[in-house]
């Protein structure tokens, strides 16, 4: 059971470390801002998000899975607020064509 | 395990660190903060990764906290990036 938990930790950390790589290549690489905005909010959901998932199995007790999921969730949402504002910023300083 | 879980949180850190060459880059400021932003995630998933790796489980809250402030700058630079546009919204045309 604890070599299964470990197996599933590997996987999900190795898998949300591709995904933070690919956000910052995506940040390097991409022609635009709007672009940019799409690898970064990638890297904040997914990146994040499968390395909590991870290191679930590693928490101690049920609090501290809590913690994490809490943690989680306001970058959830921070992030989700964060983009909506920086799209919107990029709108109004580039009226649409 | 916990060494596999401190190479990760490097990995991660240098790879946003890497990310920070955007700042120098620009163009725009709003690609700077998402340069920070991403800086920010990336501190938060490291001090997770730490906190379970050496089981100082105070880093999670630093990580918490961490989360907090990345939210509110974000925030405050897109209010000093339009600090002063029109209210167009509903009620103001009704007037």
């Amino acid at each position: 059971m604890s070599t299964i938990a470990d197996v599933f930790t590997v996987v999900a950390i190795c898998t949300g470390s591709f995904f933070f790589m690919a956000g910052t290549v995506g940040l390097l690489r991409f022609p635009d801002a709007l672009t940019r905005l799409h690898a970064l909010t990638k890297a904040d959901n997914l990146g994040l998000g499968l390395i909590v998932l991870g290191l679930l199995p590693q928490a101690d007790g049920m609090l501290g899975a809590l913690k994490l999921i809490a943690v989680w969730a306001l970058v959830q949402l921070a992030g989700a607020t964060v983009a909506q504002l920086i799209a919107h910023a990029l709108l109004r300083k580039r009226p649409p064509t | 395990m916990s060494e596999f879980l401190l190479a990760a949180a490097g990995f991660i850190l240098l790879t946003v660190a890497v990310g920070l060459v955007r700042i120098l880059r620009g163009p725009g400021n709003v690609d700077r903060t998402m340069a920070v932003q991403l800086l920010g995630t990336g501190s938060i998933a490291s001090l997770l990764l730490v906190a379970a790796a050496t089981g100082v489980r105070g880093a999670e809250d630093v990580a918490l906290g961490l989360a907090l402030l990345a939210a509110f700058a974000s925030v405050a630079f897109v209010n000093s990036a339009a600090p002063s546009e029109p209210d167009n919204s509903e009620p103001a045309a009704g007037e």
